[in-house]
């Protein structure tokens, strides 16, 4: 294996599960996984361009003051990378039409859907049509969730999984379209890749608890339609081994935590479509 | 020009901040609205185009999909009453900060460009109420009138085209920054009332000490070299009561006490800290030799202990009572963001990997008339639940532990322990982390927020009662992210060794924090007017002394100082050279060119006299007869005891933290078979390669201390070792906090009981020194608050004394963790430890409205060896499940054994070892100590026994395969068979709001 996996997780600004989130990718097998702070891709000092996988952590960015990652989305849309014209979003366009992968979790999905990057219904970039906002509770919550895997969605972080248990901790996460049209759009083209659903994984529910926070058709993840962009507001990188899961004393569980998966694929698929 | 940009949520769209409102309107008001919309507004004070205007409002001030904007124009059409509420002038905006930072970025601005951006927020109201009800729903719900500012409209009053004027809460300062000079030479009269006019809480002995200082001719003489005289300034007077403040330097606990106890015995204490605090500490790390784990006690900012090789463990607990008395939210988030200083602030500084919080309020339904300037606890419990919520989850640190105490003689001064742990490589470029260095020539950065008069007088304010004058500067909100771009900053700047040591900007300000390092290098000499300003015009000692957030003091070697600057720079972080340490031994401050302090360093730091007290002790006499009636229905008794607010379920507290952040959350705490039991402790895995963890855990039992709080300590204490036993901890690495809360413990006409109070304080400290000694455990760090009261007119309230124990050690693997819910159908449930009849100050009693004197006894040497053996059969492998049993006793630990797990036990008290007890109640629910409730399984029944022969333990019954918790009692009759889901509904239902 001569090639080498490079993965890339962004932090700064309030941004707080790089660590974990770095830990999850040296697992799958990425060689390369570097925590890179926003600022030395704005100096200029790291470029998006040397990496195949693009990491947007959890946490909160400058705050969610305005609502969840909206002032960085500023940052993402317009900071110019210093010594040259380019912005950000310059970079970031171009790793996405490379075909390279990014997963945004939690906080780095509000980022993705607030950005356009997500669902970036025919490919179109940098339009907003969907939203997370403040959870019908009106609660910031840490809690378990089942979710169910979307079997025909083209998500590259998802395949052969039939359901995933992870938590979900955060006060705007409710998923909302724009409009029905945007909803159909998504649901047609498979790009709900994840749903909260019962404990068997096999029917999505609108019921609090489980559905947490009372996404519109109980949405927990999205991707965009190359599979290769992918949002969820549960953590997979909270869920690497057995000891996070909450009733690892009373259950027999794989050694493996069930988070790791979403990261071994991205891994594979970068290995065997991007790097051979 | 002044602009209005309001932003809301579109018709069709769920408001569920407005509706979070209209609930509480309702519930904790009782007054009836059917609807509440929110309103964002944001008051743009600078130059836009109108085009500029709709991008700024499209872009990063509204959600295009679920919102809608007005420029200049209102959005509520259709009210009965609307509140909007802003900041007043200087509160901390962290709204408005970052959208003015964003639109800065968007319209491609300068950073230094005059603009401004204020937020409020309307409340749109539907419902019938009339004006005084809506002036109750701003003043005793949506705003602070300290901090906030509000206005209400009812609609007939309402300009739809125009609606509210801007409000542009600007601050207006025309003072031009100058330097007062006071003479002391002046009678005690005159210096009794220097000191209280300008807040300095200090007393006369100290006043004199300062006049003695300025009398002696070689000060003036050096004074006059500096363009000084005899007289002091108001920078060095704020200074030294700032420095000489209880807070600061703990005059109680180092007093000279006189003590005589209940057989009129008199002893003299020479320091309440060093004799019984710091000698044990020293005593158990001697008895421990090459296994002591201690590294940095009492000497930094928090303790530190060895974790592995290469890393070690910081923790600190401190509180933050005061504020959050006046200010719940921002009291309790500068609380937590603040203790966060302390580990990160400790040797060359720590990662932040936990926070645990101890709250103690009144009862949330408290009913009775409020005394003046008391804000109800019900608000003060959700204020401070959603300070450390914002503290805690928006600094990336997970809440993995803690508890709530409640009574109501906490209704003048909640207690808000807030502590963080943080770990730190053993050893940074070759030099040990733990240790602090600094060589004169060092220069000294301040770096993180800007100063503003946020926080003047926090120290001397936190060290005095709650009065009608308190002042309002005392209050500030802070920044979690502020503060975490500075964490992230500082922790590049420290792996790459850009700097020798840091210390936080907390009580005291830079005059604290320059003042403390100043002595590792034996002086220092620095330009209050270099330091950056929130708004101009500030006098110079309230720069020195204004304790505004998220700032750290860093000693930078002068060849690092240009990395270290750039990479503050690039990292969008502000640091700022304000002169440099030297080995003078003055503390030397000039604004500008003028000198404004020059203090001998030792005068500052030893010039303070010793505080002479005298405490007498006389146990109060409490009658225990007649005992509360033997209960008709023993399920329906313990559903009540479940119930207590002092037991009940924490859940809906608990998920609004977030306590897996960092990906090594091992034991949560919520545990079980729904995700919902009560964990004992908290076991985090803060290397994610490695399986070593951390264990941490807390004590607190202010009941027993209106018996003696002597036992209340001693109970404490073990509360917070068994708590960390349970979950797989170990007496081996374990290290301690202690963390006073007191009422006024200084006798005078206004406290005639201080006496008794202050014997209370040295009990404590005697069981402290006695419990701590026997089980090995070394305090490493620790607090006081000694002034928890509240008076004012002829009211007073004063806290009972209340000592919070906190625990942290070392879990050599954390796969052998265990939790506290019961396992599977068939495993033995047995009990550890002797029940007693010790009901004194216990639950049961409060219920009865009973205090009782049998207040429960630690008895530390049976104690250590039953928790040695239980960590040994931890380790081993052979517990399915271990429970503490605390508040509400067997009864209630059984109880939350079946809850938690799913399923049924049956249990026989016949066989529960005991001593004295023939009734089920008191056996059910006596305090006793250092007690479990554990399930093994049959497979290991015999290691297990064998692993605590000798010790006090009873194989009490089982657990079951149906839903019922069933109990026979001492006749040998089922006493109790209760649906374990029916007890937990019960247990669920008081805080549930």
């Amino acid at each position: 294996m001569a090639k080498k996996v490079k993965s890339i997780v962004i932090t700064g600004y309030g941004t707080n599960c790089e660590v974990e989130m770095a830990h999850a990718c040296r697992l799958a097998g990425s060689e390369v996984v570097d925590i890179v702070h926003v600022s030395e891709i704005l100096c200029g000092k790291v470029r998006l361009d040397d990496y195949h996988f693009l990491n947007l952590p959890g946490g909160f960015l400058d705050g969610d003051y305005l609502g969840s990652a909206k002032a960085a989305t500023i940052r993402f849309l317009h900071a110019r990378i210093s010594g040259s014209k380019e912005r950000l979003f310059d970079q970031l366009s171009r790793f996405i039409a490379e075909g390279k992968l990014i997963l945004g979790v939690c906080n780095g999905f509000q980022l993705q859907v607030k950005l356009g990057l997500l669902p970036a219904l025919g490919g179109e970039l940098g339009n907003q049509t969907v939203t997370l906002t403040f959870n019908d509770s009106g609660r910031f919550e840490d809690r378990w969730v089942y979710l169910k895997v979307n079997e025909h969605s083209p998500c590259i972080f998802t395949r052969g999984l039939k359901g995933l248990y992870l938590p979900v901790r955060h006060g705007e996460g409710k998923f909302l379209p724009r409009d029905e049209k945007i909803l159909e759009e998504i649901k047609n083209k498979n790009l709900i890749a994840l749903q909260y659903s019962e404990q068997s994984f096999q029917n999505p529910t609108m019921t609090y608890p489980a559905n947490p926070n009372g996404s519109v058709s109980a949405i927990a993840g999205i991707c965009d339609e190359n599979g290769r962009i992918f949002g969820l507001m549960p953590h997979p990188e909270a869920y690497l081994h057995r000891t996070n899961h909450p009733r690892w004393t009373r259950e027999n569980l794989p050694e493996e935590g069930m988070g790791l998966a979403i990261f071994r694929n991205a891994i594979s698929f970068i290995r065997e479509e991007l790097l051979s | 020009m002044v602009v209005r940009i309001e932003v809301g949520f579109k018709s069709h769209v769920i408001d569920a901040q407005g509706e979070k409102i209209a609930r509480r309107i309702r519930d904790h008001l009782g007054l009836p609205v059917d609807s509440v919309r929110t309103v964002e507004v944001y008051t743009l004070e600078g130059d836009f185009t109108n085009e500029e205007l709709e991008e700024i409002a499209r872009g990063p001030l509204s959600d295009p999909i679920i919102q809608e904007y007005r420029i200049g124009q209102p959005l509520a059409c259709q009210f009965d009453w609307l509140i909007e509420v802003g900041y007043r002038p200087g509160v901390t905006d962290n709204v408005g900060k970052t959208a003015k930072e964003a639109i800065l970025l968007l319209l491609a601005r300068d950073k230094d460009e005059q603009l401004n951006v204020y937020t409020s927020r309307q409340y749109v109201i539907t419902g019938t109420l009339t004006k005084k009800e809506a002036e109750s729903i701003a003043s005793n719900l949506l705003a602070n009138d300290l901090i906030e500012h509000y206005r209400i409209v009812s609609f007939k009053d309402w300009d739809c085209k125009q609606g509210l004027s801007p409000y542009v809460p600007r601050v207006m300062e025309h003072n031009e920054p100058h330097t007062e000079k006071i003479d002391l030479n002046v009678e005690d009269e005159e210096l009794i009332s220097i000191s209280e006019s300008r807040i300095l809480a200090l007393n006369i002995e100290e006043m004199r000490a300062i006049r003695t200082y300025l009398k002696d001719k070689h000060v003036i003489e050096a004074r006059k070299k500096v363009g000084l005289d005899h007289r002091i300034t108001d920078v060095e007077l704020e200074c030294i009561a700032q420095t000489w403040s209880e807070h600061c330097k703990h005059k109680i606990f180092n007093a000279q006490i006189r003590y005589e106890d209940d057989q009129k015995k008199v002893m003299t204490i020479d320091s309440l800290f060093e004799t019984f605090i710091k000698k044990a500490t020293q005593k158990v790390r001697e008895a421990k030799g090459k296994d002591d784990i201690c590294l940095s006690v009492f000497s930094d900012n928090a303790g530190v202990i060895k974790f592995t090789e290469d890393y070690n463990l910081v923790f600190k607990v401190e509180t933050h009572n005061s504020p959050s008395a006046l200010d719940p939210y921002g009291g309790a988030l500068t609380g937590i963001v603040g203790v966060n200083r302390d580990p990160f602030g400790t040797g060359k500084g720590a990662k932040l990997i936990f926070n645990t919080d101890v709250f103690c309020f009144a009862r949330p339904d408290y009913d009775q008339p409020l005394p003046p300037r008391i804000l109800h606890p019900r608000r003060i419990l959700e204020g401070v639940r959603e300070g450390v919520e914002h503290g805690g989850n928006k600094s990336g640190i997970p809440t993995v532990n803690g508890c709530i105490v409640f009574d109501d003689r906490y209704l003048g001064k909640p207690l808000v322990y807030c502590g963080t742990g943080g770990i730190m490589p053993s050893t940074i470029k070759g030099e040990a982390s733990h240790k602090k260095e600094i060589r004169p020539g060092d220069l000294i950065v301040m770096t993180g927020g800007r100063i503003g008069k946020d926080g003047i007088h926090g120290a001397t304010f936190s060290s005095q009662e709650l009065h009608e004058g308190s002042p309002v500067t005392a209050v500030q909100i802070g920044d979690p992210i502020t503060q975490k771009k500075m964490i992230d900053f500082l922790l590049v700047a420290r792996d790459r060794g850009l700097y020798r040591t840091l210390t936080d900007n907390g009580a005291g300000g830079l005059s604290s924090s320059v003042g403390e390092t100043a002595r590792l290098s034996g002086g220092c000499e620095m330009d209050l007017k270099r330091a950056p300003l929130k708004y101009q015009g500030l006098n110079p000692w309230e720069i020195l002394v204004s304790e505004s957030q998220e700032r750290m003091t860093v000693a930078v070697p002068p060849e690092k100082i240009s990395d270290f600057l750039e990479l503050a720079r690039k990292m969008d972080v502000e640091a700022t050279v304000l002169g440099q340490y030297t080995d003078t031994g003055m503390f030397h401050v000039r604004y500008g060119d003028e000198t404004v302090a020059f203090l001998h360093l030792d005068f500052l730091h030893e010039g303070l006299p010793q505080m002479k007290l005298s405490a007498r002790w006389s146990p109060p006499r409490r009658d225990e007869t007649p005992p509360p009636p033997y209960p008709a229905h023993m399920g329906n008794a313990l559903k009540a005891m479940l119930g207590r607010l002092n037991i009940c379920s924490k859940e809906w507290v608990v998920r609004q933290y977030d306590h897996e952040v960092q990906g090594g959350s091992v034991v949560k705490p919520l545990t079980g078979a729904e995700n919902d039991g009560p964990s004992d402790a908290a076991v985090i895995r803060p290397l994610l390669d490695s399986f070593v963890g951390v264990v941490v855990a807390n004590g607190i039992c202010p009941r027993y201390g209106d018996i003696d709080t002597y036992h209340m300590a001693a109970c404490a204490i073990d509360e917070a070792v068994r708590n960390a036993i349970a979950v797989g901890g170990s007496l081996d690495h374990l290290a301690g906090l202690d963390n006073f809360c007191w009422c006024d413990p200084v006798a005078s006409e206004k406290n005639p009981d201080g006496e008794y109070k202050l014997a209370q304080l040295v009990r404590a400290n005697m069981a402290l020194y006695d419990i701590t000694t026997a089980y090995g455990i070394p305090c490493i760090s620790g607090k006081d608050s000694m002034k928890n009261d509240y008076a004012i007119g002829n009211i007073k309230i004063s806290i009972p004394p209340t000592l919070l124990f906190s625990v942290i050690g070392r879990i050599d693997d954390v796969r052998k963790a265990v939790t506290m819910d019961a396992k599977r159908p068939g495993d033995l449930v047995y009990v550890l430890g002797v029940t007693k009849r010790e009901m004194g100050g216990s639950e049961w009693y409060a219920m009865h409205g009973l205090i009782g004197h049998s207040v429960p006894h630690v008895e530390p040497e049976e104690a250590k060896r039953l928790y040695q053996a239980l960590s040994l059969a931890i380790r081993r492998g052979l517990i399915a499940s271990a429970h503490d049993c605390s508040d509400g006793g067997l009864g209630c630990a059984l109880a939350e054994v079946a809850m938690a797990g799913g399923w049924g036990l049956e249990i026989d008290l016949r066989q529960v070892p005991q001593k004295g007890i023939d009734r089920d109640d008191e056996l059910l629910f006596s305090e006793s100590q250092s007690r479990f409730v554990v399930t093994v399984s049959p497979h290991h029944q015999k290691d297990f026994e064998d692993t605590i022969a000798g010790l006090p333990w009873g194989l009490v019954g089982e657990v079951v395969n149906r839903t019922c918790l069933t109990v026979i009692g001492l006749s040998g009759e089922i006493i109790m068979d209760e649906d374990i889901y029916a007890l937990k509904a019960a247990w669920k239902a008081p805080l549930n709001f």
